[in-house]
């Protein structure tokens, strides 16, 4: 038996710190590039903003000569160049449910809420940094789909706008705000029901089953509700040209900041208020 | 310093912790012994804000854990239930808890060192073991250098030379000051590293004593003696309380009387004695027969 009574060099900390906003986002910003998840996630969504839109203008090029004159007034250069968001929208939405839930799942939440036990800055660093990522990827991506789905389009002499033609940088704006409120209310939606599943379920019943059971309903019904939908409110912000049985661009947008800014309350309501 | 008041939770209809009230001092290891499912995890979480009482009030080096402007700098917890993200590196997970206080990589990897995981640093830590995992936990407890550190069930998954490691940074750390909390449902790790012991048992402190105290309460009094006139000292102890059992001809076991009073028996009627030793429990008889009401969970008696 060993009579060695091993003593161990514990190493002192003599600089000291205190919790600050600054450094959660900080901290945030070091789990958030730390997992392969997270750079697989933002690499499919800003793959598929490009992706859609060359492949769109490719066959739309290719078949332009079959088109009838009623199917080529229906095809919009601005919408083959944000035909990528929609797609996008669910790899940034699954994401923003994982940056929260990930941590329920498995159990770094604790961790988390023992370095900040105020607990809120933890979401506010998560909801701005996902936010300004979000949109700081997606605005270049749906700005180099449009130049790329325009030269494609621009060799067979079709469909041809400008990106200082009226609105059309503005729809390329709004496509990059509507992802990034996309994933503040998917981060908001994960962070209210702390399950990946549910978040996941969640966020897809709310933007894919609720609008299309909308049809069930009276047109004039259907109409005056679907414009106050999260979803249908945020697609307005792509919208060129304003539809009549919605709101214009910035009020719809303002519906569906207004969604994200209630579903971000409830989730920090309830941080505050649950056990962890 | 913890100092808990008469704390209470409640999940539902089930109370797992029942109006406790006890204070942890530094310098010492103080143990937090009970059965499973006794209430020391619920305690420790509600000793970190990660739960909130249903009564009562539990503060931290004077504050309740959230009021602490730097809260890793004065407190460091390794909880039972693993806290890491599996997709998460060991190194990336303490980076990034570090950088919430400002505290510099540096330390990360002095830290990644002390507790031996400087080989798996890199590594994900979903593909720990629990021992490897129990360091990790060790390392963040240790991050910013605390004056007061939880350990819940530290020593699970650890091997051997993990557990002498783990006694002596335990002993070590409380040598420096600092007030040291260690929950555990084995009692026999208790004895060798704990100082002080809060016992618990379905949500109720059953015992707040020093080790000795506890062994000397629990163990009653017995006393072993072997002579070659046992069986005429035998005659002469026996009265009301004592009774008297015999392995060898020559070795009889005492119980309810001290060696003290045996011993001037044996002098006074000029009895020679080859042996005279005052019996104690183990530590695990007397954590079972003090526990013995308030084990949740038992086998059924066949």
């Amino acid at each position: 038996m060993s009579a060695v009574a091993t003593t161990l060099q514990i190493p002192r900390l003599t600089e000291r710190g205190r919790v600050t906003l600054g450094r959660v986002v900080a901290s945030e910003w070091t789990k958030f590039i730390t997992l392969r998840s997270t750079l697989w996630s933002l690499g499919v969504g800003m793959f598929l903003t490009l992706a859609f839109p060359i492949l769109f203008a490719t066959v739309t090029a290719a078949r332009w000569s079959h088109l009838a004159p009623q199917e080529r007034a229906d095809r919009h250069p601005l919408d083959i160049a944000l035909a990528g968001v929609s797609v996008a929208q669910l790899a940034i939405a699954v994401l923003g449910v994982l940056m929260i839930t990930g941590e329920y799942s498995t159990g770094m939440i604790r961790s988390t809420m023992l370095a900040v036990p105020k607990r809120l800055p933890v979401l506010w660093a998560k909801l701005g940094l996902y936010a300004a990522v979000s949109f700081a990827l997606t605005l270049p991506a749906v700005i180099v789909a449009f130049y790329s789905s325009q030269a494609i389009l621009d060799r067979h002499h079709i469909l041809q706008i400008s990106i200082s033609d009226p609105g059309v940088f503005r729809s390329l704006v709004g496509g990059a705000l509507y992802v990034m409120l996309v994933g503040v209310f998917a981060l908001a939606i994960g962070a209210l029901v702390r399950n990946t599943a549910g978040g996941i379920a969640l966020f897809s019943g709310i933007f894919f089953v609720i609008p299309p059971l909308m049809n069930i309903l009276p047109s004039n019904w259907n109409n005056a509700i679907s414009r106050w939908l999260p979803s249908e409110a945020g697609r307005q912000l792509l919208a060129l040209t304003k539809d009549p049985n919605r709101y214009a661009q910035w009020p719809s947008g303002a519906i569906f900041l207004g969604w994200c800014l209630l579903a971000v309350a409830a989730a920090a309501i309830l941080l505050r208020r649950r056990d962890v | 310093m913890i100092e808990a008041v008469e704390l209470t939770k409640n999940y539902g209809e089930k109370r797992a912790v029942d109006d406790i009230s006890f204070t942890v001092r530094p310098g010492v290891v103080t143990g937090f012994l009970g059965p499973n499912g006794s209430g020391k995890s619920t305690t420790m979480r509600l000793i970190l804000g990660l739960d909130a009482p249903s009564a009562g009030d539990v503060r931290v080096n004077g504050k309740h854990y959230a009021e602490h402007p730097a809260p890793l700098h004065e407190v460091g917890a390794l909880l039972e239930a693993r806290s890491i993200h599996t997709g998460r590196s060991a190194s990336n997970h303490l980076l990034a808890l570090a950088k919430t206080h400002g505290i510099s990589r540096r330390r990360v990897d002095e830290l990644v060192d002390l507790v031996g995981l400087h080989d798996v640093g890199r590594k994900r830590a979903g593909k720990f073991s629990l021992g490897m995992g129990q360091r990790l936990g060790i390392a963040s407890a240790l991050l910013g250098d605390p004056a007061t550190i939880l350990l819940d069930e530290p020593v699970n998954g650890l091997d051997p030379e993990g557990v002498h490691w783990m006694r002596t940074l335990l002993r070590q750390l409380a040598a420096e000051g600092r007030t040291i909390f260690v929950s555990s449902h084995l009692m026999s790790e208790m004895s060798l590293t704990a100082d002080h012991l809060i016992v618990i048992g379905r949500g109720r402190v059953i015992a707040d004593t020093s080790i000795e105290d506890f062994v000397r309460k629990a163990s009653g009094d017995r006393v072993r003696v072997r002579a070659p006139q046992a069986q005429r000292l035998r005659e002469l102890v026996l009265a009301d309380g004592v009774s008297v059992t015999s392995t060898e001809a020559d070795v009889i076991e005492i119980e309810g009387v001290t060696s003290e009073h045996v011993g001037e028996l044996a002098a006074a009627n000029h009895i020679v004695l080859h042996e005279l030793t005052p019996l104690q429990a183990s530590l695990e008889e007397a954590f079972m027969e003090l526990t013995r009401d308030d084990v949740e969970f038992r086998a059924a008696a066949a």
